[in-house]
């Protein structure tokens, strides 16, 4: 139980007023950026980044990681109230949140969305509390082999387990990987694809690329849609929430199935967008009402927000304990953790026990602070979608733009994140995912180190990735997954014969 | 919302393909150019390990032979006729990287406060027919905001322009 004390110690670090002030702020940035289409977590985190850089680490990461928490929860509001899902995770809320809504059920699904959002987040966060150490011990064994093998898992399940096409996750990731190697290179000290620009020197800095992608192509998709806003109203008040909470109870094992979906997908970086899906999928073919779903399901909510919380939050777990993010929001909180000074990995668990376990602390205490914080505020927000879109899309660029400067204080990265917005809105039309191009491109200066170590250790032979049974092992998995939609046809098939 | 894209066919606009087409020569030409790049740097052996060139080589293969899948896919009859977007939509995201454009070239001029002022009410007094003092009002909140937020509370300087008229309050 030497978890629970670190626990505690952490919660004593969390705890003080600017800290608890810090959170609800975050909360409530991130409520208002999972609200505002255009606006993501990852993007959100990644515009008010430079506003931590002087605030110490751990209350740095407690803001962060709130405004994340914030953005989880704050998705659900528009798919239900509105059917804009504000962030992808939430489209699978839309389906029966929607519904119910039309139906004059709007507080009960608030409700249900708000409460299974908690319900998954805190399942994940105890599963992270017990798991992530020990992930962390086994994982300080590792050598430059092993963390390479661990970062081409990390890709090959991109793009095996992708719902795009996969030589499009292919491109997307490579791109961010090429956009990395830009810049000085940090083993020899040479410029790489600079063509002898000045702007081009320090790199491209994930950031940039998260706010034009993310930030700028999605208003561009939404203005292409000729998006217009007319909510409705929701009253929510005590009364709505105790009835639901007692109506919610029969929903527990649909809950737990979804929260399982959720934190698997969450730690091999399947990610939210698909464990809201695969739950929903699951709920709807386990449900005794499973021919009902999408006519407004109280079960039907549950599922997907349970199951996006529970996948939004055990990202978290690969990002503390190995330093492998498992959403494009981790990655950018991780880029935080390098800015700060911070090498994250399995020896942040020995070197800053404070700020590990603060951050889990924070995590625990972040969600209650979601919680309250969405069921009081749902009114507010459905306020703020009726302001018309003519005035939202050039604040939105405005706050993006001054998110983009303050990265390194430099107008060329401005104008990368207008190009990073055109080729963002492009991407997102014909299925390149964007997700892998993030990742590749906060990851791709450590991956390439491991791999330029091991090929050092090796004298440049490739068997080096096999050479004893864990980095073996983590290998074979790696080309397992990356084969697996070739696997996957050839079972099929093979099936398909046999049966005649 | 795919739906909606496809419910109006009738609209004129660029094919789903010609955009896929487009986008792959784009790729495969990126990957060019990292490949060429990353061979003039080196992207051999040398005694102390690999080149710096080395990695990027063969992540611009990858790009290029990805772009080539992608292409020759789009070539196959059943790749569909479905449309990227239509002008109309096209012209309203122009409405949109237009202005954003030339709002971020005024920044170099007049720096961030006075151009987001100017960006925002006229976007929303041209764009959105608004009376002019609403949007005058909200540009210049905005601005306010943004100023108390950065250069007051946070003491991050943001771009004041070429013609500073902050100058004139001492900032």
């Amino acid at each position: 139980m030497e978890e629970l004390s670190s626990l505690m110690q952490g919660f004593a670090v969390v705890l003080t007023p600017y800290n608890i002030m810090l959170m609800f702020i975050g909360v409530f940035l991130g409520i208002i950026v999972g609200v505002l289409p255009g606006l993501g977590g990852a993007n959100g985190v990644a515009i008010l980044l430079p506003l931590t850089f002087t605030m110490s680490p751990t209350s740095a990461i407690v803001m962060l990681s709130c405004i994340y928490w914030g953005a989880l929860f704050g998705g659900a509001i528009t798919s239900i109230l509105f059917n804009i899902p504000g962030e992808p995770w939430s489209v699978a809320t839309t389906f029966d949140g929607y519904p119910m809504a039309q139906q004059g059920k709007a507080g009960e699904a608030l409700t249900a969305s708000f409460t299974s959002s908690f319900f998954g987040a805190l399942m994940a966060i105890i599963m992270i509390t017990f798991i992530a150490p020990a992930v962390a011990n086994f994982a300080l064994r590792f050598g430059p082999p092993e963390f390479f093998s661990v970062y081409f898992l990390t890709f090959c399940s991109f793009i095996g387990m992708g719902k795009e096409p996969p030589f499009k996750i292919l491109v997307a990731m490579m791109i961010g990987f090429a956009l990395a190697a830009v810049g000085i290179d940090i083993v020899t000290g040479q410029l790489r694809l600079t063509f002898g620009y000045t702007e081009l020197l320090r790199g491209f800095n994930f950031l940039i690329a998260v706010i034009g992608l993310f930030g700028i192509g999605e208003i561009l998709l939404s203005m292409e849609e000729g998006l217009s806003f007319t909510g409705k109203t929701a009253k929510l008040n005590m009364k709505v929430v105790l009835e639901t909470w007692v109506k919610l109870r029969r929903y527990w094992g649909t809950a737990i199935r979804s929260t399982l979906i959720g934190c698997w997908l969450g730690v091999t970086p399947g990610g939210a967008t698909p464990a809201s899906f695969m739950a929903y999928g699951v709920a709807k073919r386990t449900s005794k009402n499973g021919e009902k779903f999408g006519t407004g399901q109280l079960e039907g909510v549950v599922a997907p927000e349970v199951a996006n919380n529970a996948a939004g939050t055990s990202a978290l777990l690969p990002m503390i304990a190995l330093g492998i993010p498992g959403s494009p929001t981790a990655a950018v909180l991780l880029g935080g953790l390098l800015i700060w000074g911070l090498q994250p990995g399995p020896l942040l668990f020995v070197e800053q026990k404070d700020f590990v376990w603060g951050l889990i602390a924070s995590m625990y205490l972040g969600n209650i602070a979601s919680l309250i914080l969405v069921l009081t505020c749902v009114p507010f927000f459905a306020a703020i979608l009726k302001v018309p879109f003519s005035i939202i899309a050039p604040v939105i660029i405005v706050i993006c733009t001054v998110g983009a400067y303050t990265v390194a204080n430099a107008m060329g990265d401005v104008w990368f994140m207008l190009v990073f917005g055109v080729v963002g809105y492009v991407f997102k039309k014909l299925d390149y995912p964007l997700a892998p191009l993030v990742l590749a491109l906060v990851l791709g200066d450590q991956a390439e180190s491991a791999f330029r170590q091991s090929m050092l250790l090796s004298q440049g032979d490739m068997r080096i990735f096999f050479s004893n049974s864990l980095v073996g092992s983590i290998t074979v998995l790696a080309l397992f997954m990356l084969f697996w939609p070739f696997i996957a046809k050839g079972v099929a098939h093979i099936r398909a014969k046999a049966a005649g | 919302m795919s739906n909606q894209r496809e419910r109006a066919p009738a609209e004129a606009g660029i094919s789903r393909r010609m955009a896929e087409l487009l986008t792959s020569l784009a790729t495969f030409m990126a990957g060019v150019i990292v490949a060429v790049s990353s061979y003039q740097l080196g992207m051999h052996w040398a005694s102390d390990g690999p080149q710096a060139g080395y990695f990027p080589f063969y992540i611009a293969m990858l790009i290029c032979i990805g772009s080539v899948v992608n292409f020759l896919g789009q070539l196959k009859p059943d790749a569909g006729s479905r449309q990227f977007a239509s002008w109309v939509a096209l012209r309203r995201v122009a409405t949109i990287v237009v202005p954003a454009t030339v709002f971020i070239g005024l920044i170099h001029l007049i720096g961030i406060y006075v151009a987001a002022l100017a960006y925002i009410s006229g976007f929303m007094i041209i764009l959105g027919r608004y009376p002019a003092w609403k949007g005058l009002s909200v540009g210049f909140g905005v601005s306010f905001v943004l100023f108390m937020l950065f250069e007051i509370w946070f003491k991050v300087l943001l771009p004041k322009g070429a013609y500073n008229v902050f100058s004139l309050i001492g900032h």
